[in-house]
Formats: C-alpha cells, sequence, structure tokens
C-alpha cells in the first residue's frame, strides 16, 4: 500500500461528492434526493409562499416561475426589493386562486451581481426547473447576459427597468420604460420648461452612453444646446472637478445618468460647494424613491427625476399596492418604479397565460399583445410588436420626505418606441 | 515521452502505483461518461467547473511549486477568454460592427480586432498573449529580485490597471458589460447539442493534457529546480542556477493555462466581462488550490471542482443565505485543514495505517529540500 492508494482513493471519493451533488439535483423533480448535500429541492424558501399551502398539498396544481435578481452583491440593494414586490404579485394571485387555476410556485436564485451567474441560473431556471416563465434582472449587463441564454432555450424573460433600448428580444417582455417613455419626453419637458443649455453627466457604461447619444440628437433638432459632457468610471466617487466644471459651463440643466454610490458622492458634494435645487436644475433617471431613501432626503430635497410612476401616484390600485407591500415588508419600505415594474410583470404574465389558455411560451407570446393591467401608475397595456408595454411618463421633484411630487405627466399612456423609430431626428441612431 | 515512460513503468511498480492509476483511470471513466447521466445544465456547470481546474493547476504550479503568489491569475483568465469572445463576436456579427461599438461610436473595426476573425489566430492568442505578459512582467519582477509579497501586491496592481483599462476603453472590449451574444464556432451553432458535447470532451482532453503537463514539469529536473527556488532560492543561486529564469518560465506555463482555460470558460458560459478578472475572481483561483490542498495537482485540480459546484449547488439551494456556507466552508479548511481536501485524507489515511512508516509526498514540505545532514535528495 503506497501514497497511490491514497491518492487513488482521494480522486475519487472527490469525484463521488461532487457527482452526488449533480446526482441530487437532478433529481430535484423526482422523490428522495439521495444526498445530504441538497437539503431542498431546487427553492421555494419559507417567505416565498406565507400562507399557502405546502406545495405538496397542491400536488400537480401548481406551476412554476423563476425570480431570479441579485441578492447578493452590490445590486442587491436595489434588486431585493423588486423580488420582493415580485413574490407580493405572486402571493396575491395565488390568494386568488392562481393562474389557470394552478398556484404559482416561485423558484429564486440569486444572480450574485455578476453577469455570468445570470446566464447561469437562467440556464438553470430553464433547463431544470422547466420555468413557465422568469422575471429578473436589473443591470444592462444582466439582461444582455441573459438574453442569448433565453433566445437559445425558447424562455421568456420580464424584464422590470428603465433601460436604453435599442433592444426588442422576442423572448423578453421589458416592463420598465425604454427611452421615449422616460428620458425622450424629459428632455422634452426641460427644454419647454427650465432653458436650452444642457450639461450631460453620467456614469461610462452603455445606459449612460446610449442615452446622451439620443439626447445630444433630441438637443440638434429641438435647437437644445450641449454645453458639456463627462463619463465617470461606475463608482466613482469625486466631483470636485466635475462640479466646478458645471459652474464654469453654466448650463440650465444638468441631465444626470449617474449610477449608484456615485449619486451619494455628486449630489453631497453638490451641496457642500453650496449649490441647491433652485441655483442649478439637475433631472436624474436612475434615482427613485429607494435611492433617495439612501442618499439622503435633505440633501436630494428640489432635484427634478423621471420615472412613470412614484409611490405618490394617485391611483386606488396603488394605494392598495403601498399597503401591501408595507403590510408584507415593513413600514419603513418605500416603493418605487422598478418595484412596480416587478409586480406588474407578474400580473401582466398571468393575464397573458389567462387569455392563452396555456403556459406555453410561443402562445403566451401571442395572446399577451394588447393585454391590459390597471396598474399602480395606472392603465397598461403590452405593445406586441416590441413586447414593451404603454407607460405613462411622470416628472417628479424630490420632497423633504424622500417622496416625489409629480409636476407633470404625459396625460396618457406612451407608446413604446425602442428604436425611436417615430422620432425624425433619431434616424441614424439605430442601424 | 516521459510521462509515458514513467506510466508505463508505473505498471511494473507495487500496489501503489497500482491504485493510483485506477484512481485515476476511474475519474477520467467518469468524466468520459458524464454526457450520459448529465443533464445538458449539469454538464455545462461540470465543464465550466473542469475549466476553472485547469486555471487551478496553473497556478498551482507556480504557487504550490514554486512558491510564488500570484493574486492575479484572472487577468491571465480574462484575457484568454476576451482572445476566445472577440472571435466569436465577430462571428455572431457577421458584416456588421459588434453591437457595443455602434453605440460607442465607432464606425471602423479597430485594427487589432481585425485578425480575430480567425480562429486559429484567436485560439493561438488566448494562449500566447497572457504567457508573453507574464513572461514580461516576470523579466522586470524576477530579474530584480522582487519576490514574495511585493510580487503579489504587483499582480494584484496588474489586476487593477487591466480592469480599468477594459471598463475604461469601452469602445474596443465592450466596457462593463464585457462581450456576449455568440453564435458559432467553426461554423457550428453554440447551442447545437453535438457541440456542447464536443465541447465537454475538449475540455476534459485540455485539463487532462494540462495535468499531464505539469505533472511532467514537476516530475522533471525543472520540477526539482522549482520547488528548490520554492524552499531555499539563495541556495539554487548559489549553486549556479539563474532562478528568475525558472520563475519566468513556470509564471508563463502558468498564465498560459490561465488563458487556456478562459477560452473554455467563454465557450461554456457565453460571456466574458472585466469582473471576470477583477480582485475577486483572482483570490478565489488561489482559495481552490488551498482548499484543495496546496503543492498537489490532484489537489488543486479537486479544490476548483468541489467549490464550484458547491457554488452552484449551494447557491441553488439557499439563494439568500448561501455566500454563508461557502464563507464557513472557506474559514473551516484553513483553520482545520491547512493542507486542504487531500491532507485531510492523507491525514485519515496515516491514522488508519499508522504502522507504516512515513512517506515522501509530492505535496508541499515546509522543511527545505536539501536538509542538513540529509542530502542524498
Amino acid at each position: 500500500m503506497g501514497r497511490g492508494w491514497l491518492k487513488g482513493s482521494v480522486i475519487l471519493i472527490a469525484l463521488g461528492m461532487v457527482l452526488a451533488a449533480c446526482g441530487s439535483n437532478n433529481n430535484n423533480q423526482g422523490a428522495a434526493s439521495p444526498s445530504a448535500s441538497s437539503p431542498t429541492p431546487s427553492a421555494s424558501p419559507s417567505e416565498s409562499a406565507s400562507g399557502e399551502a405546502s406545495p405538496a398539498a397542491n400536488d400537480g396544481g401548481t406551476v412554476k416561475v423563476g425570480v431570479l435578481h441579485s441578492l447578493s452583491g452590490t445590486m442587491a440593494i436595489s434588486e431585493v426589493s423588486v423580488k420582493d414586490a415580485e413574490l407580493l404579485a405572486i402571493d396575491e394571485i395565488n390568494a386568488k386562486g392562481g393562474v389557470l387555476g394552478k398556484k404559482i410556485e416561485p423558484v429564486i436564485e440569486d444572480g450574485a451581481s455578476d453577469w455570468p451567474t445570470f446566464a447561469e441560473k437562467a440556464r438553470k431556471l430553464i433547463s431544470e426547473d422547466k420555468v413557465a416563465t422568469v422575471f429578473g434582472g436589473w443591470t444592462s449587463a444582466s439582461r444582455k447576459a441573459m438574453l442569448p441564454v433565453f433566445e437559445e432555450l425558447k424562455g421568456l424573460l420580464w424584464y422590470p427597468v428603465q433601460y436604453e433600448g435599442m433592444e426588442s428580444s422576442p423572448n423578453i417582455f421589458y416592463t420598465g420604460a425604454t427611452t421615449n417613455q422616460q428620458i425622450v419626453p424629459a428632455v422634452d419637458w426641460l427644454l419647454e420648461n427650465k432653458g436650452k443649455k444642457f450639461y450631460l453627466l453620467g456614469s461610462d457604461y452603455v445606459f449612460p452612453q446610449t442615452a446622451n447619444k439620443i439626447i445630444k440628437a433630441q438637443l440638434k433638432a429641438k435647437g437644445g444646446e450641449l454645453v458639456g459632457e463627462e463619463y465617470t468610471p461606475l463608482g466613482h466617487t469625486d466631483y470636485s472637478t466635475i462640479i466646478a466644471k458645471i459652474q464654469a459651463a453654466k448650463p440650465d440643466v444638468v441631465f444626470n445618468t449617474l449610477n449608484g454610490d456615485s449619486n451619494v458622492a455628486f449630489f453631497k458634494q453638490l451641496k457642500d460647494a453650496g449649490i441647491t435645487s433652485k441655483d442649478l436644475t439637475t433631472l436624474s433617471v436612475s434615482i427613485a424613491e429607494e435611492e433617495a431613501r439612501g442618499i439622503g432626503p435633505d440633501i436630494l430635497q428640489g432635484h427634478l427625476v423621471a420615472w412613470n410612476y412614484y409611490q405618490t401616484t394617485d391611483t386606488p390600485e396603488n394605494k392598495t399596492f403601498v399597503e401591501n407591500y408595507k403590510k408584507k415588508y415593513g413600514s419603513d419600505r418605500v416603493t418605487d418604479d422598478p418595484i412596480e415594474a416587478g409586480y406588474v410583470a407578474v400580473y401582466l404574465w398571468a393575464a397573458a397565460v389567462e387569455k392563452a389558455g396555456s403556459f406555453d411560451v410561443d402562445k403566451v407570446k401571442a395572446a399577451a399583445k394588447g393585454v391590459e393591467f390597471n396598474a399602480p401608475e395606472g392603465k397598461v397595456t403590452i405593445d406586441g410588436d416590441n413586447q414593451h408595454i404603454l407607460k405613462t411618463v411622470r416628472i417628479g421633484e424630490l420632497q423633504a420626505d424622500g417622496m416625489i411630487k409629480e409636476l407633470w405627466n404625459s396625460g396618457s399612456p406612451v407608446v413604446p418606441d425602442p428604436y425611436l423609430k417615430t422620432y425624425d431626428w433619431a434616424a441614424g441612431l439605430s442601424k | 515521452m516521459n510521462a509515458w515512460n514513467a506510466m508505463l513503468s508505473a505498471i511494473s511498480l507495487p500496489r501503489g502505483k497500482l491504485w493510483l492509476l485506477a484512481g485515476y483511470g476511474a475519474a477520467l471513466a467518469v468524466l468520459l461518461t458524464a454526457p450520459l447521466y448529465l443533464s445538458d445544465f449539469r454538464l455545462n456547470i461540470l465543464a465550466k467547473c473542469l475549466a476553472f481546474a485547469i486555471a487551478a493547476l496553473g497556478l498551482d504550479l507556480l504557487w504550490g511549486y514554486t512558491g510564488i503568489l500570484s493574486l492575479g491569475h484572472g487577468v491571465f483568465f480574462g484575457l484568454g477568454g476576451y482572445a476566445m469572445a472577440m472571435h466569436l463576436k465577430l462571428v455572431a456579427s457577421g458584416d456588421r460592427l459588434p453591437d457595443f461599438m455602434d453605440w460607442t461610436g465607432v464606425t471602423k473595426l479597430p485594427w487589432f480586432w481585425e485578425p480575430f476573425r480567425y480562429a486559429g489566430f484567436a485560439i493561438l492568442m488566448g494562449i500566447v498573449i497572457p504567457s508573453v505578459l507574464a513572461l514580461i512582467l516576470g523579466f522586470f519582477t524576477f530579474r530584480n529580485r522582487i519576490k514574495g509579497v511585493y510580487f503579489t501586491i504587483l499582480t494584484q496592481a496588474l489586476v487593477i490597471i487591466t480592469v480599468t483599462l477594459f471598463v475604461g476603453q469601452q469602445k474596443y472590449t465592450g466596457g462593463t458589460n464585457g462581450l456576449t451574444g455568440y453564435a458559432e464556432l467553426f461554423g457550428v451553432p453554440l447551442r447545437n447539442a453535438g457541440m456542447k458535447n464536443a465541447l465537454y470532451f475538449a475540455t476534459v482532453a485540455a485539463l487532462l493534457a494540462a495535468f499531464l503537463l505539469c505533472r511532467y514539469l514537476v516530475k522533471s529536473r525543472l520540477g526539482k529546480v522549482l520547488r528548490a527556488i520554492r524552499d531555499g532560492e539563495n541556495r539554487v543561486r548559489f549553486l549556479g542556477f539563474d532562478p528568475s529564469v525558472y520563475q519566468m518560465a513556470a509564471f508563463a506555463v502558468s498564465a498560459g493555462l490561465a488563458g487556456l482555460a478562459g477560452m473554455l470558460f467563454v465557450l461554456h458560459v457565453g460571456i466574458i466581462s472585466p469582473s471576470m478578472m477583477a480582485i475577486v475572481p483572482s483570490v478565489e483561483m488561489v482559495l481552490w488550490v488551498a482548499i484543495g490542498g496546496r503543492g498537489t495537482l490532484v489537489g488543486a485540480v479537486i479544490g476548483a471542482i468541489v467549490i464550484n459546484e458547491a457554488k452552484s449547488g449551494l447557491s441553488e439551494s439557499f439563494p439568500d443565505i448561501w455566500t454563508f456556507f461557502l464563507g464557513a466552508l472557506f474559514i473551516l479548511v484553513t483553520v482545520f485543514l491547512p493542507g486542504g481536501l487531500v491532507g485531510l485524507f492523507r491525514q485519515a489515511s496515516q491514522r488508519f495505517r499508522r504502522r507504516e512508516p512515513a512517506h515522501e509526498h509530492d505535496a508541499i514540505d515546509v522543511s527545505p529540500v536539501l536538509r542538513e545532514g540529509n542530502r542524498s535528495v
């Protein structure tokens, strides 16, 4: 017995462990799992199934859907709330009897703020759990990472966050705003009400770059003037130079597409420099109630934002939504646009399934065209051609209590146009 | 050929070697038949883990055998990944520019993207670029006798520089989004089931080749010098060797293996982004080796596979709290199993066979290779 015995057995045992882990995961749908290494079948943590009979009780009467957000890592702070809203919608639908008589069983996965992980988990949800659809994603990078997986495996993704447009995957429904439902009308409103001189400030990645490309074309066509354009790396926190540049350029408006921590730094340093919202108009497209809570409402007071929904939006549906959300997750929680869009996505999917009479992806997609829902933000309708939804645009002003007061809205839902085909000035932006 | 001769002559050796061969044979058989009993998804995860194992082998060669700790292997992994991704992206884009160049205002394909149209060139570059970068870095550090923690800090600096460069130059690299949305390789769609199996077997073959290469290297005279450098660099120098040449060689081979792993990773996972070469993945690679058993090739492979399978499995079972389990695992292993998983089995078996004399393992040996009064190595 030499050392070979030892090494040989090490290799064998290690492989055994790995395969046991694989095997047990494979047998999720079956009865007993052979290994202790995966004690619960896939997911369905207790929090998701509040007050509901155990899955075994409604055997054959459940339908699995995936919920795929970052529950760890830098994006968790934003995405956990969206996950909560989606689970709330699932609970509400289940309480009313489910979809096509089946209870919805959420399979929760963690994208871990890591784009390859999003792709892996999306693949797992579709091919292993055989979910009917997936609700998930936040960053454009995570969506772009998941997109090829959904197209390859013919899955269905509901993506709940405003984004830069120029995309329309047959396997994705976009329940957040595209550019003509947020940025384009915001720029129009600013040109009309605040002035012609724009300063563009953004984080250096796909969303701000694309948004600003659109804004520049729009300014050119509508007589606006670009007095400065600045990009900072994600996570950048020193804005003193840029604030000095802004002061020198004397813009009427700073159009802010910064993301994450950079917003905290920018607005704090703006305030420290003695510049308030009265001296300088800024409009941000990535700051909602949740972020305002993190940055500090006193710092943001009076600054402008553009979204499709605010916690203060005055509809009966929103009153119930905010109430239920706070009841389930705590009175200190706030709702905001992406949270609402995640909530709406679940209802729209359920409505499309009911209309199709089937969970089949192709049938649901075909049936989804024209599906309406009285959302907290008002009536939304699915546009069948590009799989975005018609949404009302709202410009708001941040208040001292962290809430947002609506200053203007588009009156009626705006038809989504991700490639800006209906805007003459945007010709040549998308190839 | 030496590796083969070693394996052949092993058959005539006593039971120990036979057990070893049986173990390797069984492991290989298990891996080769995996497509039969694993679903597409599980096979994909396993393939990814095997790709990581290749990177772990390279890192073990450098850290475990030569005693050079690199916390920058994510960069070499990423460079290999990007080389493959650039090719796949160009093929997927056809005559048009890659999509991200479109929105960043690039109108003409940059010159350095052009040759990546050829798969052969991309695959070659996936190994050559990381190796050459390692050689250059090694030339300036090892020659100047920068070692230990100073070298490790330099590799961290390399990570930061590279990530900043890739994020900043998004016109040419795709920025934080990285490169994704591939279609085909060698004219075969990547989503094709046969292609997936072929890529899996290619990964197994690459891992086997990498393992044999590393095994050959550590058993050869070069391996002896590497271990001697680890245990007493000055003594090696006095004996007339130039340690920096050997260190550069080990660093370059190690980086090349990481590049190979990166290429395979991209083929299986379908995306590469700067976050894949950042500090955290670079440190994670070291953890695989440490947990598996530093200084044993088998340990590096096992560590990479077990940790990454555990990562996938735990995050599926406990999506909200899986990171705690993984953290606990790291702490447990580092505190209680300094020799890693392989060390655990060694301890267990030694308790089992206490009567037998202690053996020499190719594990890390804290004492110098040439002990005073025991120079008959």
